[in-house]
């Protein structure tokens, strides 16, 4: 760890200007620092913000404060009734003491998990621009098949993001200058492409300061991960969805997918293959191909083409019953 | 028997060789009553208060940080440490590289000599080469980040695959890598159902809570080293030669030890580093390895492909039966797992072939890690006798009880203690195993398929030297002091629960002090020995001291009780105090005999495991498991349950999670960290049951227990394994079982 500056933050505007890096609960930021994966001159400790409630809007959304733990976001008795899928991927996240620690801005956050990112030995074009992937031609097990570049495979590893892209999440955020914009989560993340460096359209000082859930629908929510061990271990996919079917018809699909992008993957064509059809494996299979197109694997995570069209076909079969 | 009752003064000894099988024990008297009870750790109170100080937590005046840096290549010649940047931090006091001197990779257990030193050629990515000390860890940590290691690369050798072809046979240590009879090819031709099979583990690390850690201080040209080691004596010696000063000059103190499942029997790069660099300084040095060096430097349990055959006739009596075993270490380095090692005695058969050859790889060391040989044979061995069962047509159990051989099968001996059959009856009673339906794929619940298996649990016996003394002091209070450690397993309340037992005293009364170097020497903890080893030396000071006391009473030894300080004979009863007079001690040792020549030492169990595997994504998660198991006397039935458990707990990590995976392109491990390499967590461990048989073995020590450590994850992962084929119909012979392995053999969603 290099030797940083620290100051805490009393107001959102002096976050924002105080030029460093931001730290909440610090569950992923302190573990790269440990290993220089990450270098901040300064960290802004923005813990004791006024961030930390969910208030209902007068549309029937949610607003939840960026520093909301995902331990309460998860048992939040309005979360589990309107947004099960969301309190659900909490609970599929980390461990019961990593949840208690990490927020909602700050796992939005989240660095990818991947091996070569976390060894400083080694090319990372994400980490150090320029030095190349080794997950390409390495041990990819947990990496990307959907929206790769020659230059990164790495996946975006949580959980809540991906039920928040199903439920159309919209983050707030505060700049430097005290503008404010509400950025659809849809707009939030980048493709790796020739930066993957740059994973979100964040700008220097930007703050998350909230995350807005737009009113309630009415369909069925799930969201199944698969993993390598029961608790504590990172989705090798993972689905959020919320699907209506009225008389036998599905008239509203919402899915997400996690494991299997560098950000939290939402294809509308997935959803078209969905919207309008009857409940039925031809469906879903279509389903599955909309998802699938394009997909590549690098070796040693090819299982999880297969794995994802299981699992999805299985999810909606189970979210439509 | 070799018994030598030496008076000297003060200084008395009691030794016994195990020469003679050893019927009489003062712990089945019975008359404290404090032996085999589900007693809590004496030490418990001190962990959970953090006050036990393990080996980086020592108050050290003047003290400095270490930390290592790494070779970040993986064959290769160093042609310069840039060190200037780090030496000019704030803080930092000195870069320090010694190539000779620095050990290439940790020592093997028990070992006397230094391990490997040299690291100006690197053999593995990941290799300790400098050690980068300051006032502060943090300023060490980033200081250590700065430094870079220039480098000549060479060509390695870092695919397992590339270059099993040019395995060699690894020169016969303890154990013979190689053991034939008869004819095992002919039995595989004449045989009625046979299996020919191979089955792969991976490397795997030991992952013990606590990272290997020093701190190094030198006084008047003597090193005092605080280190979190298991085998303080044979540790002592390693540490002195690779430093090259006089045995006699190095003291390790090991006090508590967070978890060492075989990954600190030898001495690790931290020591030799932080006493090289605390020599040159003058003044103490700390070394805690990082959990990534950890998994980068110190030692991994070998990866293997092993090859079983079994021939059989019609009713599935074992002809024939090979275990051919393929592991990998560094060049020059000739461990290997000895994955046949369980192989010798498990089954009768007249044709067998035992066989291990070793691959030279550029990757970290490999080395004894929680049951070496048979925690990865018996993933083998175990789920080849499943395959026979189902080829045959008869339960499993029925299988081994037809193939349970009358003496050992490959030394022609008689076994001390055997009860494989009796350990499997009752594990399938207990288990419901009856109710069984041998077909596979049978019992789909939903998105579910259930299934149950069972597996055998073999594990060699051994009895190592190991001396201990025990002071009755004037007070009442008897003091052990040994050598030995107590790396999790209950060490320190067994030891004080035969002392108590055997000379009458509550527990309470019973101060163990383990660890300190200067202490008469012990087995240490490796190998399941320690209770056995260290016990019974325990046991002979005791029964040194009951000689004394008997003396001091005028009475004879066998007409006087123990109990509750008191000592009672011929109507009289007198205080333990008063006899003690100034104070007594013993100094006990025990010694292997021809006793481990002429019966076959071994302990046994039957673990019995219920999995459910989803039919769509080929997750598996544990339903409830059983382990049954014979080991000799139970010390104490709460801490022998709690290495059964975490032995069962490791079989389940082997089975189903584990997997150390090194980079094909430079051999490094990729997943090194806790995040990655994915031992269970509570959530993959389900109900496990643990239940004991009765048992004595006379043939194996005074107090006729035998190891426990290591018994419970031999034969573990098989169990699962074979449930979950009994589960899918799919037998995945890769370990570990991984949802990957299993997605394209099971059914269409």
């Amino acid at each position: 760890m290099k030797t940083f500056d620290y100051a805490r933050a009393d107001s959102v505007e002096a976050a924002t200007r105080a030029g460093g890096r931001f730290i909440a609960g610090g569950t992923n930021l302190l573990d790269l620092m440990k290993l220089q994966v990450e270098t901040p001159e300064k960290l802004v400790d923005i813990s004791r913000l006024d961030l930390n409630t969910i208030e209902e809007r007068e549309d029937g959304g949610l607003t939840i404060g960026a520093l909301v733990p995902n331990s309460d976001l998860a048992a939040d008795p309005r979360v589990i009734a309107k947004y099960e899928v969301l309190s659900r991927a909490l609970l599929a996240g980390a461990s019961g003491q990593l949840r208690n620690k990490a927020t909602t801005g700050g796992n939005l956050l989240q660095r990818t998990r991947c091996y070569y990112f976390y060894d400083t030995a080694a090319g990372c074009n994400k980490r150090q621009p320029g030095s190349g992937c080794e997950a390409i031609g390495g041990f990819n097990r947990i990496h990307a098949i959907l929206g790769t570049s020659d230059q990164c495979i790495a996946t975006h590893p949580g959980d809540m993001p991906v039920a928040m892209r199903a439920l159309d999440a919209v983050i707030v955020t505060q700049k430097a200058d005290g503008d404010k914009r509400r950025v659809p989560i849809g707009d939030f993340y980048r493709l790796p492409g020739d930066t993957p460096h740059i994973e979100n359209v964040l700008e220097a000082g930007e703050l998350i300061t909230h995350v807005e859930l737009p009113a309630p629908t009415v369909g069925r929510h799930l969201y199944r991960k698969v993993r390598d061990r029961a608790s504590y271990a990172f989705a090798l996919f993972s689905v959020a969805a919320v699907v209506t079917v009225e008389d036998g018809i599905i008239t509203a699909a919402a899915l997400a997918f996690g494991g299997v992008a560098h950000l939290p993957w939402r294809n509308p064509a997935v959803e078209a293959a969905l919207v309008g059809k009857a409940p039925s494996d031809e469906t879903f299979n279509a389903a599955a191909d909309a998802l699938l197109d394009g997909a590549t694997g690098f070796g040693t995570n090819d299982f999880k083409i297969p794995l994802a069209r299981r699992t999805l076909i299985a999810s909606l079969r189970e979210v439509t019953q | 028997m070799t018994l030598i009752n030496k008076v000297l003064g003060r200084e008395d000894t009691r030794s016994l060789t195990m020469n003679e099988a050893h019927p009489h024990s003062w712990l089945d008297a019975g008359t404290q009553g404090v032996i085999g009870k589900p007693l809590d750790r004496v030490e418990g109170p001190l962990k959970v208060s953090g006050q036990a100080t393990y080996a980086a937590e020592y108050p050290v005046e003047r003290l400095s940080y270490g930390v290592l840096v790494r070779a970040p290549f993986g064959s290769g010649k160093i042609t310069d440490v840039v060190a200037d940047a780090a030496r000019s931090l704030p803080g930092v006091i000195d870069v320090i590289t010694d190539y000779p001197s620095f050990i290439r990779n940790p020592q093997q257990g028990g070992e006397k000599k230094a391990p490997t030193q040299g690291v100006e050629k690197v053999d593995y990515h990941g290799e300790i080469v400098a050690i980068v000390v300051a006032e502060t860890f943090e300023a060490a940590r980033d200081a250590a980040a700065q430094v870079k290691v220039e480098y000549e690369p060479r060509e390695g050798s870092y695919v397992f695959a590339a270059h099993r072809d040019q395995a060699d046979r690894p020169p016969p240590d303890q154990i013979p890598p190689h053991m034939a009879k008869g004819d095992l090819d002919t039995a595989m031709a004449d045989a009625a159902f046979s299996i020919d099979e191979t089955y792969t583990t991976p490397s795997q690390n030991s992952a013990a809570m606590e990272p290997h850690a020093s701190i190094a201080e030198w006084k008047d040209g003597a090193l005092v080293l605080h280190g979190s080691y298991q085998m303080v004596a044979s540790d002592q010696m390693q540490l002195a030669a690779a430093l090259g000063v006089g045995k006699d000059k190095v003291r390790i103190i090991s006090r508590y030890v967070g978890g060492g499942f075989g990954s600190k029997l030898g001495i690790a790069p931290e020591s030799v580093a932080a006493a090289i660099a605390a020599k040159r300084l003058d003044r103490p040095v700390k070394v805690a390895m990082a959990r990534q060096q950890v998994f980068d430097a110190t030692v991994r349990r070998s990866n293997t492909e092993q090859r079983i055959r079994l021939a059989a006739d019609a009713h599935g009596k074992l002809t024939g039966l090979g275990h051919e075993t393929l592991a990998s270490n560094l060049p020059g380095e000739d461990y290997f797992e000895p994955a046949g090692i369980g192989t010798q005695f498990a089954y009768a058969a007249e044709n067998r072939l035992i066989d291990h050859k070793l691959v030279r790889l550029n990757w970290l060391l490999s080395g004894s890690m929680r049951a070496p040989g048979e925690a990865v044979g018996m993933l083998a061995l175990e789920a080849a006798m499943d395959e026979l069962a189902y080829k045959v047509g008869i339960d499993p159990i029925e299988l081994r009880r037809r193939n349970e051989p009358a003496i050992d099968p490959t030394n022609d001996v008689p076994f001390s203690t055997r009860q494989l059959i009796p350990c499997l009856d009752k594990g399938a009673d207990l288990f419901g195993w009856s109710d069984r339906k041998a077909e596979p794929a049978g019992d789909r619940r939903g998105e579910w398929l259930h299934g149950t298996g069972v597996a055998a649990a073999v594990r060699s016996n051994m009895l190592q030297k190991s001396s201990a003394t025990v002071e009755l002091t004037g007070e009442g209070r008897a003091i052990v002091s040994t050598d030995m450690t107590d790396i999790g397993t209950g060490t320190y309340t067994i030891l004080a629960q035969i002392a108590a037992e055997t000379l009458g005293l509550p527990l309470e009364s019973v101060t163990v002090q383990l660890g300190d170097g200067a202490a008469p020497p012990s087995a240490g903890s490796g190998g399941s020995w320690g209770a056995g080893s260290s016990g019974s030396s325990v046991y002979l000071a005791c029964e040194g001291l009951r000689e004394k006391l008997a003396k001091a009473m005028g009475v004879e030894v066998e007409a006087m009780t123990l109990k509750d300080g008191r000592a009672i004979a011929e109507n009289r009863a007198v205080d333990i105090a008063e006899l003690a007079g100034d104070g007594m001690t013993v100094t006990g040792t025990i010694a292997p005999g021809k006793q481990e020549k002429l019966h076959r030492q071994a302990s046994y169990g039957a673990h019995f495991a219920e999995v459910k595997v989803n039919v769509t994504t080929g997750e598996v998660r544990v339903e409830r498991m059983l382990g049954v198991f014979s080991a000799g006397r139970i010390l104490n039935e709460k801490t022998a349950r709690s290495q059964c458990l975490g032995g069962m707990t490791f079989g389940i990590g082997a089975a189903l999670t584990e997997e150390l995976v090194h980079d094909p392109r430079n051999g490094k491990v990729v997943n090194r960290d806790l995040a990655e390499y994915h031992v269970p967590v509570n959530a993959d461990i389900p109900q496990i049951e643990v239940a004991f048989l009765d048992e004595r073995d006379i043939h194996a020590n005074p107090i006729h227990a035998k190891g426990i450590g290591e018994l419970g994850i031999s034969g573990a992962g098989a169990a699962i394994a074979n449930a979950i084929y009994h589960a899918t119909g799919v037998r995945v012979r890769d370990y570990p079982i991984t949802c990957d392995k299993l997605l394209a053999e099971l059914p269409a969603v």
